[in-house]
């Protein structure tokens, strides 16, 4: 039974299919935090609350009566303000301290985040309604929501033109200053402080984005922020801090294995294969470094 | 001075310590009020599903204090309930448990809500013999591990959606089906599974998918695809309101067609409401419904219950507010046969228990569940975008047919 994907080979392709369209949009979430974690070293235990906070924007959108879709543009420009004053009111007074002290301080926020939610939105599960249909490809043997195809368009198009933005701006010169040698981009005439707000609020916004595309392809709850924080956290073990390109294929990539394990070892097992992979991984870069004499920070 | 002062706490002391055992011997009924204690999830995960445990509770204490209260010797006495709020953690429940019986001293429990919680309140209730009746506990296990002083007014959770494979091998010909599940795992649906594997044995049924889902889980993609490429007879889908959601927003995209989808939660998780037409002909277990036709003096009927709920609290009861309520009317039914505050003859007479309300009989078998009440099978119907749930079984309350085989997704609209 576990084996049926060898069997029917048209499962093999929507597995595949559905294993990178998910891929893409949780690379997106990791993004963020492989950016904010290598400019200002921190490790935002937060993340999927941010995400969850930008579904629920685009929830309640939804609920006026306008179409979450304009989640993606709506809810990025929210939450960047939320990141931003966020990172005035907490982030700031951890931010050169160690990366224990940033964890707790972002777990603590993650709680008070997680209540907030409760108190406001409710502790239902919700759902908002695209209606976008479905592509059905290979004489409908598999199904791929537009839904889902959609937001991995979008999380490209988001990332691609963040990539430009990084490159070419002032803001983005200077966020890659910092992120080299925060020391060195100060004596340079860099206002940190402004590019630390800054990135945080850009991550947030990637969050806002992220979490307006879950509001319609799975479900919210003011409590399912964690499984997003971890699944990023692993992308960017993964993948290494600035490096896009290999955030994109570490997202698709652990997609693609989290859909197989299902297939192959049973949905029981699903997340505990991704975490063996996440521990293989870590003792083989560990591994690796320890032949080139230099250490993981 | 240094002495006064000594002796001056000392008196404090002595007169706090008596009034703590004073009042903790007599709090149980206070002048013309029996006090029970509960314990609620008002926040946190469950707060929604709490409230509508509160509000039935409330509903019930009002309703049987204004039409006379609880006899007990010749004296009428009225209901009143402590509530705390449990933040949905199994163990501050606990926690709280020990409180309202040791400081407030309270000697009659009201359940949570929600099995976790009931399973973290039950062992405080019984190591010091309080009678507890609760209403949102469910989960097999409650009731197998011997308590004396637990009744539940609830189907447990095995039951949910057996009848659901009872009504698909009926379609069936009385021949066996073709099974495919998929449970959450946590304790609740996890019996569920229990029960279909026990009714696949009985009906000569075949599971054919048994998937168990994460918790973190928010994607059941791979097992519908799996689904699709073995075409079963039957669905069953346990996952809280998160699986009834993600279950009909995954089926609808991925156009799975299958003859008969079974699920727990629905009215819950709002399915009509949320998801309209793509939920229809899901079939949804329940412990209540208001057009069943069960009655007592206190409600009157389920409807009459209803109307009533909803001028009240302003939305329609969802079965776990009916079954709080129903909690109060056994806890007077066992007050008045007692006829005594003693626990243990409380107790005595809660086992006795055998009576009818509008939520349904109730009479709780040896692990202290509720023997006497069949659950019941909705299915949601639409008419253009309106969507309602509709009994169809048993046959008895069945309001509508029951609409088998669900048509194909090309074929609806």
């Amino acid at each position: 039974m576990d084996f049926l994907i060898f069997k029917a080979p048209m499962l093999m392709v929507q597995a595949s299919l559905d294993g990178i369209l998910l891929g893409i949009l949780f690379a997106l979430i990791a993004y963020g935090m492989a950016l904010q974690w290598g400019v200002m070293n921190i490790i935002n235990i937060a993340q999927g609350d941010l995400v969850i906070l930008g579904g629920y924007i685009a929830y309640t959108i939804y609920l006026w009566g306008i179409h979450p879709a304009w989640g993606v543009i709506i809810s990025p420009i929210i939450m960047f303000f939320v990141g931003w004053a966020l990172y005035k009111l907490v982030i700031n007074k951890v931010v050169d301290r160690d990366l224990f002290i940033s964890i707790l301080a972002t777990f603590g926020i993650a709680i008070v985040f997680q209540q907030l939610m409760n108190f406001i939105f409710g502790a239902d599960v919700v759902v908002a309604q695209s209606e976008y249909g479905t592509t059905m490809l290979f004489d409908n043997s598999v199904t791929l929501p537009n839904s889902k195809i959609f937001s991995a368009f979008i999380s490209v198009l988001y990332a691609i033109a963040l990539v430009i933005y990084m490159r070419k701006s002032k803001l983005g010169r200077a966020i890659r200053a910092t992120a080299q040698n925060a020391r060195a981009a100060k004596i340079l005439g860099v206002d940190t402080e402004k590019v630390y707000a800054a990135t945080f609020g850009i991550n947030a916004a990637l969050c806002g984005i992220a979490g307006a595309l879950i509001s319609i392809t799975l479900t919210l709850h003011p409590y399912v922020g964690l499984p997003y924080t971890v699944r990023s956290f692993m992308i960017v073990i993964v993948a290494g801090l600035g490096n896009l390109p290999a955030v994109a294929v570490s997202g698709m990539g652990l997609g693609l294995f989290e859909e197989f394990a299902d297939y192959i070892l049973g949905t029981e097992f699903r997340i505990g294969a991704v975490f063996l992979l996440l521990v293989l991984i870590l003792v083989y870069r560990r591994f690796k470094l320890s032949k080139k004499r230099e250490y993981l920070k | 001075m240094n002495k006064i002062a000594k002796l001056f706490v000392t008196f404090i002391s002595a007169i706090t310590l008596a009034l703590v055992s004073f009042t903790s011997s007599f709090a149980k009924v206070e002048g013309e009020y029996i006090v029970l204690g509960s314990a609620i999830s008002l926040t946190g995960k469950y707060s929604s599903n709490g409230v509508h445990t509160q509000n039935g509770y409330n509903m019930a204490v009002d309703r049987i204090n204004k039409m006379g209260g609880v006899e007990v010797q010749g004296k009428k006495y009225k209901f009143e309930i402590i509530y705390y709020d449990d933040e949905s953690n199994p163990k501050r429940a606990a926690q709280l448990a020990e409180r309202l019986i040791k400081q407030d001293g309270v000697h009659y429990m009201l359940g949570p809500y929600s099995s976790g919680l009931t399973k973290a309140i039950a062992p405080v209730t019984e190591k010091y013999k309080i009678p507890m009746v609760e209403a949102n506990g469910a989960s097999r296990s409650l009731f197998t591990k011997g308590y004396k002083y637990l009744f539940a007014v609830l189907s447990p959770a095995n039951q949910y959606l057996e009848v659901a494979i009872d009504l698909a091998v009926e379609k069936n010909g009385g021949k066996g089906v073709k099974i495919a599940q998929a449970f959450e795992q946590d304790a609740f649906s996890q019996d569920v599974r229990l029960g279909i594997l026990d009714a696949a044995k009985r009906t000569g049924s075949e599971i054919i998918i048994d998937d168990k889902l994460p918790k973190e889980l928010n994607d059941m993609a791979a097992t519908l695809a799996k689904v699709k490429a073995v075409k079963p007879d039957v669905l069953v889908v346990s996952g809280h309101t998160k699986g009834a959601l993600t279950a009909i927003r995954q089926i609808s995209e991925m156009k799975v067609d299958v003859p008969m989808l079974a699920m727990t939660h629905c009215d819950a998780a709002k399915l009509s409401k949320q998801h309209g037409k793509k939920s229809e002909f899901a079939l949804c277990a329940s412990q209540w419904h208001k057009n069943l036709s069960y009655k007592d003096k206190f409600f009157g009927s389920g409807k009459k219950y209803a109307k009533d709920f909803q001028k009240e609290f302003g939305y329609d009861p969802p079965y776990q507010s009916a079954e709080s309520s129903a909690a109060l009317l056994v806890f007077k039914d066992a007050f008045e046969r007692a006829n005594s505050f003693d626990r243990d003859a409380v107790r005595d007479a809660l086992v006795d228990t055998e009576m009818q309300t509008f939520y349904g009989n109730i009479k709780f078998g040896p692990g202290g569940q509720n023997v006497a009440k069949p659950m019941i099978l909705f299915q949601v119907r639409c008419k253009g975008d309106d969507c309602e749930n509709r009994v169809v079984a048993p046959t008895k309350w069945a309001s509508d047919k029951f609409y088998h085989p669900i048509p194909k997704w090309s074929e609806r609209s």
